[in-house]
């Protein structure tokens, strides 16, 4: 069996985002009582290309949201090597990062500034970081604006006169705007009603194609990300239960966990014969983990050995699983 | 496993619990003179014992019904139907003492967000035991010890110890199962379940819908089942409605419904769903363009005219009534 160590899949000299060793612990303090220690992420290996979309699927607590603030810099990790256009994280500046990185967030009613015009808000990326004249900008806003299928028209009002879908638009372009190569997507269309999901998503895969994006796409919607995702990672308690690509893990899961997840997923089309597995339970405490594999405790295939140590992801059948029952 | 069956066998699905005819629902509003018409000519009834699917978009008037269903719609609410009966009373003319009484003992309803549905201030056992007592004549004790079996029934381990727990304490989808108990602590008729799972994770979200689908069962209790999504109900409800801009645009089995979708609403739902048609990883998804239009700007004529692909020039300014449940004039082909 191989085990792979440092994340060592076969990676290409390209890696347009390569993580190794990632952890993001929080100290919880409270008054009069020992710090506690997080962990929100433990010995996160991955990396992603260009053109290329990571899905990322896990339930609320797994920690995609703290990865997500990790590599957008708005949480400092704790350990772990990040690389970024082959350059060290650490070593870009403020203009130069957000040139390379772009967030577009959940929730398009929060996260546009309700007093700014909807010109204003695209425009702030390249009014902070670049030297461009109101007049350049004002052009590059405006052909950005009709890219995103917004018309050239609400470009002066504010966000309430939007529906959500076009929110979503707005929030896409802002993060367009300084051309970054990767952008990471939390939970895009989960605000949006079905019927509007479909067009953010079709938007989000013709820009991918336009701009040679590469996606970081994270959801808890297993369908979505089944559509939109090249390869998928699996994750549980801040930890990669699984992690190959989206045929691997959709045609075939091993670990129980992303087994039950697919299996949980509300389907139109399931068969007639399939039957209702639930998984028990809920997920534990990131502060209380069980000193085995964290799935452990709402696993039907649990075995002893499975109590006494945490499982590391070993290649098996391709792609990389943390488990050791699954074969 | 046997006790479900038993009461399977029992069940009467003959006997109808809500008829609802001709529903309409206005709101009077301060910008326009005209009040707002939010539902429009709702018709449909629900057996004892029968779960009804209802799925709709934001704005298609489906927690609106329910709200008047439950009766806490408010002052500025015009509520308008031919009939609406609920367990031979009609809801229409009920007093508000009356309406004490059906209001979360034959009727009861969950919520969407059992974080914001509870209160935060009190415990457990405060506000189920209120609720006990406000509908049932029993000692405090007597619904204390209720409230207990009731805790277990919807599956809490050690509920004796949860009785003292605040909400906060409570993960969402334990709250949601204290929302629950609450709601079947009277032993309703009819549930109402507005988006029950929509802010929980997918695992737990299945073990909710179990939940309710279990209890329906075993209690005969009739469920409406509100949702957006259509994975949900095709796996839990026996009949859908659909519903677009306060009106009901098809109703169905379930089972057909999912097959052949006749409204090109319902068909743009289902096929917008990803991996619910064969489309290929990264491929263009079949979406539905525009957008619901919006309360006071409602098109002439069918609804979904503006967005639909089968609109023809009859669609555009003639009222289309729902027949043998589908409200179209230019229905999908059957395939």
């Amino acid at each position: 069996m191989l085990t792979s160590n440092g994340g060592k899949i076969i990676m290409s000299e390209s890696n347009l985002l390569k993580v190794s060793g990632l952890d993001k612990v929080y100290d919880i303090k409270k008054l009069m009582m020992p710090t506690l220690k997080l962990k929100a992420l433990t010995n996160i290996h991955f990396h992603v290309d260009r053109k290329e979309t990571l899905g990322i699927v896990g339930e609320s607590g797994c920690g995609k949201s703290t990865l997500a603030k990790v590599l957008t810099k708005l949480e400092a990790r704790t350990n772990g090597n990040i690389e970024l256009i082959g350059k060290p994280f650490d070593s870009f500046t403020g203009a130069e990062f957000h040139s390379a990185i772009q967030m577009v967030f959940q929730d398009p009613y929060q996260s546009l500034n309700p007093r700014k015009k909807a010109i204003d808000i695209i425009a702030d990326p390249l009014v902070i970081n670049t030297q461009k004249s109101s007049a350049e900008i004002k052009d590059l806003v405006l052909e950005m604006m009709k890219k995103v299928g917004l018309r050239e028209e609400f470009a002066t009002r504010y966000p309430h006169h939007f529906s959500g879908g076009q929110r979503q638009r707005l929030g896409i372009a802002r993060a367009l705007m300084l051309q970054p190569e990767i952008l990471i997507l939390d939970e895009p269309v989960s605000a949006l009603d079905v019927s509007i999901q479909a067009q953010v998503l079709n938007l989000l895969l013709e820009l991918q194609k336009e701009f040679s994006l590469a996606y970081l796409f994270i959801s808890h919607d297993l369908s979505v990300i089944q559509h939109m995702s090249d390869r998928i990672m699996v994750m549980y308690l801040g930890r990669v239960v699984e992690y190959g690509t989206r045929d691997q893990i959709f045609n075939n899961p091993l670990h129980p966990y992303t087994k039950i997840l697919l299996e949980s997923a509300p389907q139109t089309n399931r068969r007639e014969n399939s039957e209702h597995i639930t998984v028990k339970g809920e997920l534990p405490s990131a502060l209380n983990l069980p000193v085995g594999c964290a799935f452990e405790p709402r696993c039907p295939y649990a075995q002893e050995s499975c109590k006494k140590s945490v499982p590391l992801l070993e290649i098996k059948q391709g792609r990389e699983v943390a488990c050791f029952v699954a074969q | 496993m046997l006790s479900i069956h038993v009461s399977k066998s029992r069940t009467k699905m003959n006997d109808t619990l809500l008829n609802v005819e001709n529903l309409n629902i206005f709101f009077k509003s301060d910008k326009n003179p005209e009040p707002i018409h939010a539902v429009r000519d709702l018709s449909f009834s629900l057996k004892q014992g029968e779960m009804l699917g209802v799925v709709g978009e934001s704005g298609s008037g489906k927690s609106i019904t329910n709200l008047a269903l439950m009766g806490i719609l408010g002052d500025s609410a015009i509520i308008k139907a031919q009939e609406c009966t609920f367990n031979n009373k009609n809801l229409l003319n009920l007093s508000e003492k009356e309406w004490q009484k059906v209001r979360g003992g034959e009727i009861s309803m969950i919520f969407q967000d059992p974080m914001t549905a509870l209160n935060p201030f009190l415990t457990v056992e405060f506000q189920l035991v209120e609720t006990i007592l406000a509908h049932i004549d029993c000692s405090k004790k007597e619904a204390r010890e209720r409230a207990i079996d009731l805790l277990s029934q919807v599956g809490i381990t050690s509920p004796a110890d949860r009785l003292k727990a605040y909400p906060f304490e409570l993960s969402g989808g334990m709250a949601q199962r204290v929302m629950i108990a609450m709601a079947i602590s009277t032993s309703p008729k009819l549930l109402i379940a507005d988006e029950p799972t929509t802010a929980l994770d997918v695992t737990i979200q299945k073990q909710i819908l179990m939940l309710i689908k279990s209890l329906q069962i075993k209690n005969n209790m009739s469920v409406i089942l509100v949702t957006h999504d259509l994975g949900v109900v095709s796996e839990f409800s026996e009949r859908v409605q659909v519903m677009y801009a306060g009106e009901i645009v098809e109703t169905a089995e379930t089972k057909k419904l999912i097959t052949y979708p006749h409204h090109p609403y319902t068909y743009g739902l289902l096929s917008s769903r990803p991996g619910a048609i064969e489309t290929k990883p990264k491929s263009e998804l079949p979406s539905i363009p525009g957008i619901v239009p919006a309360f006071h700007h409602r098109p002439a004529g069918c609804q979904f005219n503006p967005r639909c692909t089968n609109a023809q020039n009859d669609c555009l300014n003639q009222t289309i009534i729902i027949e043998n449940g589908l409200r179209c004039l230019h229905p999908m082909a059957e395939k």
